[in-house]
């Protein structure tokens, strides 16, 4: 099989890899790239794990193909911020302990990032409908919308 | 432990020391390595669930372009049936072997067979087409009470019910009998007024962790090899692992990647023998994955569970006799925790006649592992479930007839020893008082309460902390951090340290760091970790006073450790962890300070649920409207990791009753492996879960701990059964409480 060359944009950083046609963004992200903190959870487009946006849309990555980054502007965890200037969504997970084991909280960052984008001001609601496809396992979601509340009240300045 | 005892970090909210990494995805999880040369295997699983294997051959697949090696049952070297260390409980690594890779019979749709690894993944799948199987397909085993008959088709012609004063004349699919009984259940039904005796099923249901089983290994046939692997337990991994090739543990460095939920089902192996197999035959690192067909199919379940429950009580509330017959499914090889549902049932009650029967039964299905709490919420939803109908038939508040009947210290349990302090009056008394007991249901809503009981271990843990020459400190431990461990070893050490918490750097060590360390569960870490680290730091303010009266002259009792300073008691002088830590080249070499225990005395963690659920009566469909969960944590470290632990239970107990479980075909193919079907609860399923921790003190913990991590998984199964048959008006017995169940119910009632 040939493999394709793709240009395309993630985090900013202009990037060109090749793949397989048949191979997945996430694939993509993490076996190629080293982008490993997107993770692989069902490979089905049911957990949310590998969630990044494409083009600012909130999308599975184990549901797009890596040729489909073709000039577009992909964006991951790595993206959202650093260890030393954390996005205020990260760090509302820290204080409100919104993450367990860790393996749902890229996905579920980045899936926030974009709701947030879209709706400043969600309702408790809102929050829990938009992020229903982030599976978390360990924390029952209190602690998560607590936090995703918590930073768009900051956002909004009100914090 | 005094009751006085004043902290300065315990109790605080701090943030986890992991935290930046986990929010920021440089956290490397089990997929997350990659080595270079490293190829990738792939597993041959079992088209039938029940079959003999007539032929294998993989002649074609290893000729394959690509192909670099190939793993079956014969490359695993013979064992014998011994036990070996695996989680919550002993294994037989007999059993293990044929789970790992099948050897003559399959035994469940999804058994792995044969294994491939080749330079991609794409080469791999396709070679495990040209892999030559022939079965023999047998009647499948589906049904517990199927399973349990006389003319029943047999797993194994080799086994016979364990626990009868004889072996029995035939070989059975029911691997064990046990009893437990105390007092005299017959006189204690003669007593009553009234009894409730019902029948109860539970479905398979699966852990549901996030994060898929993975490995990364690499064979060193003169050194030592290596794997990377997410497991609740990397100790026992290796213990597994060595047992499975014969290989001496010295030669197998174990490391723990960050792991992403485990639950219990990370208590076992899966692929990291058969990824050694392939990597020694090949002389590559080998990665595996399981994508989440196979983590279904070939993983981790609970058991499926039916029972029966009898339970009588007088007029008065006092409740005479308890009873119950269970059977639960093992899966394909021996070892549910049907004993555990009988020890467990009715240890929330003060009563003095109780009587179990538990069978363990084997089907054609995964072999089950451990589930938090394992074995106890199928037991304790059927216990409390009659419990509450009891108090409704005698017209008794629920949570009355709990506090009436409570176990308490000195309270005898069914399975031998008196409780010791314990905080269930205490839960129950915070549920009775709780805003959302207080709350009036509006029509067509119901409400259900349940208690729950686990026993928590100690057991063995080995930390060492490692002081640096500027004074900070590497926590080394062992215990994989599945939710937040490290801050509570963080603020352990520093309380009895008295740094500053940023100084301590805790890391979970390999295998070759450490001494062994039994694995993250039966809620163990912060009580036995916990006191591994206290221990570890004492021995390290030890130290530092030998130190600092040494450079003063003075002998170390003449010195004392106030936070987080030596103080020369004898004369003048005060120096800080930092001051003495840069000065030990001078004082005999560097310090580190070591907790290697064996935990005794883990306190049992008693929690009590409310729900309150509205159903939709043209659906069936439930929504759980409000919910509040209480425990015990004795001493709560980081309270918001303990509210995490009960929210988490909970909301896996909620999934329990409203919508998870294996659905299977007449074939014994499960039909629903995949998170679309099998539906965990989703952000928009579930209501804010309010939380009260309640802190009796284990007077065997330093600091009071109790684990809390289990039995928050135990009390919703009934809470919400409950809380769904008050709102329908109907009684509930079988889980879960999907819509077209409930929607039965509704039109069965008319």
């Amino acid at each position: 099989m040939t493999k394709v060359h793709v240009t395309t944009s993630i985090n900013g950083d202009e990037t060109e890899f090749l793949c397989e046609p048949h191979d997945t963004l996430l694939d993509v992200l993490r076996n190629d790239l080293s982008l490993t903190g997107t993770k692989e959870g069902c490979g089905s487009g049911d957990c949310g794990a590998c969630s990044v946006t494409l083009n600012g849309r909130l999308v599975c990555s184990c549901l797009v193909l890596g040729v489909e980054a073709e000039g577009a502007e992909v964006g991951t965890i790595e993206g959202v911020g650093e260890a030393d200037n954390l996005n205020v969504i990260q760090e509302k997970f820290l204080e409100h302990a919104a993450l367990q084991c860790g393996i749902c909280t890229p996905g579920l960052i980045v899936s926030t990032q974009a709701l947030l984008a879209e709706n400043p001001s969600p309702t408790e609601e809102e929050a829990r409908y938009y992020l229903a496809g982030n599976l978390c396992r360990c924390t029952g979601y209190d602690k998560i919308i607590r936090a995703v509340m918590d930073s768009a009240e900051t956002m909004r300045g009100e914090g | 432990m005094s009751e006085a005892k004043k902290f300065n970090f315990i109790g605080q909210r701090t943030i986890r020391p992991d935290g930046h990494d986990k929010v920021t995805g440089k956290a490397n999880y089990a997929a997350d390595l990659a080595l270079p040369g490293m190829i990738w295997g792939k597993i041959l699983r079992s088209p039938h669930a029940h079959a003999k294997i007539l032929k294998l051959d993989t002649s074609k697949a290893e000729a394959m372009l690509g192909v670099m090696s190939v793993a079956t049952f014969d490359d695993l070297p013979s064992v014998s049936n011994e036990a070996i260390q695996s989680g919550e409980g002993a294994i037989d690594s007999l059993d293990l072997g044929r789970n790992v890779l099948a050897r003559d019979k399959v035994l469940y749709h999804g058994h792995a067979i044969a294994a491939i690894a080749a330079k991609t993944e794409a080469i791999a799948e396709k070679a495990l087409e040209l892999i030559d199987v022939e079965y023999e397909v047998l009647t499948p085993v589906l049904d517990l009470h199927e399973a349990m008959k006389a003319d029943a088709p047999l797993l194994h012609e080799d086994m016979f019910t364990q626990g009868y004063p004889e072996q029995p004349e035939k070989p059975s699919n029911i691997a064990a009998r046990h009893e437990l009984k105390m007092g005299d259940v017959e006189a204690g039904f003669a007593e009553a007024d009234v009894i409730v005796e019902r029948d109860f099923v539970t479905p398979t249901v699966h852990q549901g962790y996030i994060e898929p089983h993975a490995c990364t290994v690499s064979y060193n046939t003169e050194g030592q090899s290596m794997v990377w692997c997410s497991t609740q337990g990397h100790f026992d991994v290796r213990a597994s692992t060595a047992k499975l090739l014969a290989m001496p543990l010295g030669n197998l460095k174990v490391i723990a990647s960050e792991i992403g939920g485990g639950f219990g089902g990370k208590t076992t192996v899966y692929l990291e023998p058969i990824a050694l197999i392939l990597s020694r035959k090949s002389g590559r690192p080998v990665k595996m994955m399981m994508d989440r067909d196979e983590v279904f199919r070939a993983s981790g379940p609970a058991s499926a569970a039916r029972l029966t429950v009898k339970v009588g009580g007088k007029k008065d509330g006092t409740i005479t006799a308890m009873q119950t017959s269970i059977a639960y499914e093992a899966g394909a090889f021996k070892g549910s925790p049907a004993m555990i549902g009988g020890m467990t049932a009715f240890t929330p009650y003060n009563c003095a006649n109780v009587y179990c029967e538990t069978f363990d039964v084997v089907v054609n299905k995964p072999k089950v592992a451990a589930y938090r709490a394992p074995g106890a919420p199928q037991a304790e939803f059927g216990a409390e479930m009659a419990v509450s109908e009891l108090a409704e038939k005698l017209g008794i508040d629920p949570v009355d007839l709990r506090l009436q009947n409570a176990a308490k210290e000195g309270t005898q349990t069914v399975y031998g020893p008196k409780l010791k302090a314990v905080g269930l009056v205490e839960c129950l008394e915070a549920a009775k008082n709780s805003p959302h007991y207080k709350t009036e249901l509006k029509e067509g809503e119901g409400r259900g309460i349940a208690s729950g009981f686990w026993f928590n271990i100690g057991g063995q843990s080995s930390v060492t902390i490692n002081m640096n020459p500027d004074g900070t400190g590497t926590i080394v431990e062992g215990s994989p951090d599945i939710g937040g461990s490290r801050a509570s070893m963080q603020m352990m050490a520093a309380e009895e340290l008295g740094i500053p918490l940023n100084d301590l750097k805790p890391i979970i060590g390999d295998t070759e760091s450490i001494p062994y360390n039994q694995s993250t569960g039966g809620s163990r870490t912060t009580f036995a970790t916990g006191m591994a680290v206290i221990e570890a730091a004492q021995d390290v303010v030890q130290q530092l006073k030998e130190r600092a009266a040494s450079l003063w002259n003075v002998t170390p009792d003449q010195v004392e450790w106030r936070d987080g300073s030596a103080i020369n008691t004898a004369g003048e002088g005060q120096m800080t962890c930092a001051e003495i830590c840069a000065k030990c080249e001078k004082t005999g070499g560097q310090i580190s300070g070591t907790g290697n225990v064996n935990a005794r005395g883990a306190g049992p963690s008693f929690a009590v649920h409310v729900c309150d659920t509205k159903v939709d009566m043209e659906t069936g469909k439930v929504d759980v409207i409000r919910y509040t969960a209480i425990q015990d944590a004795g001493k709560a470290i980081h309270p918001s990791y303990v509210e995490g632990q009960f929210q988490g239970g909970a909301a896996q107990g909620i999934g329990w009753a409203l919508n998870e479980e294996y659905v299977y075909n007449d074939d014994g193919v499960m039909e629903n492996a995949g998170f679309l079907d099998y539906r965990i609860p989703l952000a928009s399923d579930l209501p804010m879960i309010d939380t009260i921790i309640v802190e009796v003190p284990n007077n065997f913990h330093p600091y009071g701990v109790r684990g809390v991590g289990e039995s928050g998984i135990i009390p919703p199964l009934a809470a919400v059964g409950y809380a769904v048959g008050d709102a329908i008006g109907a009684n509930v017995s079988e889980l879960p409480c999907s819509p077209p169940r409930v929607l039965k119910l509704i039109q069965e009632k008319g």
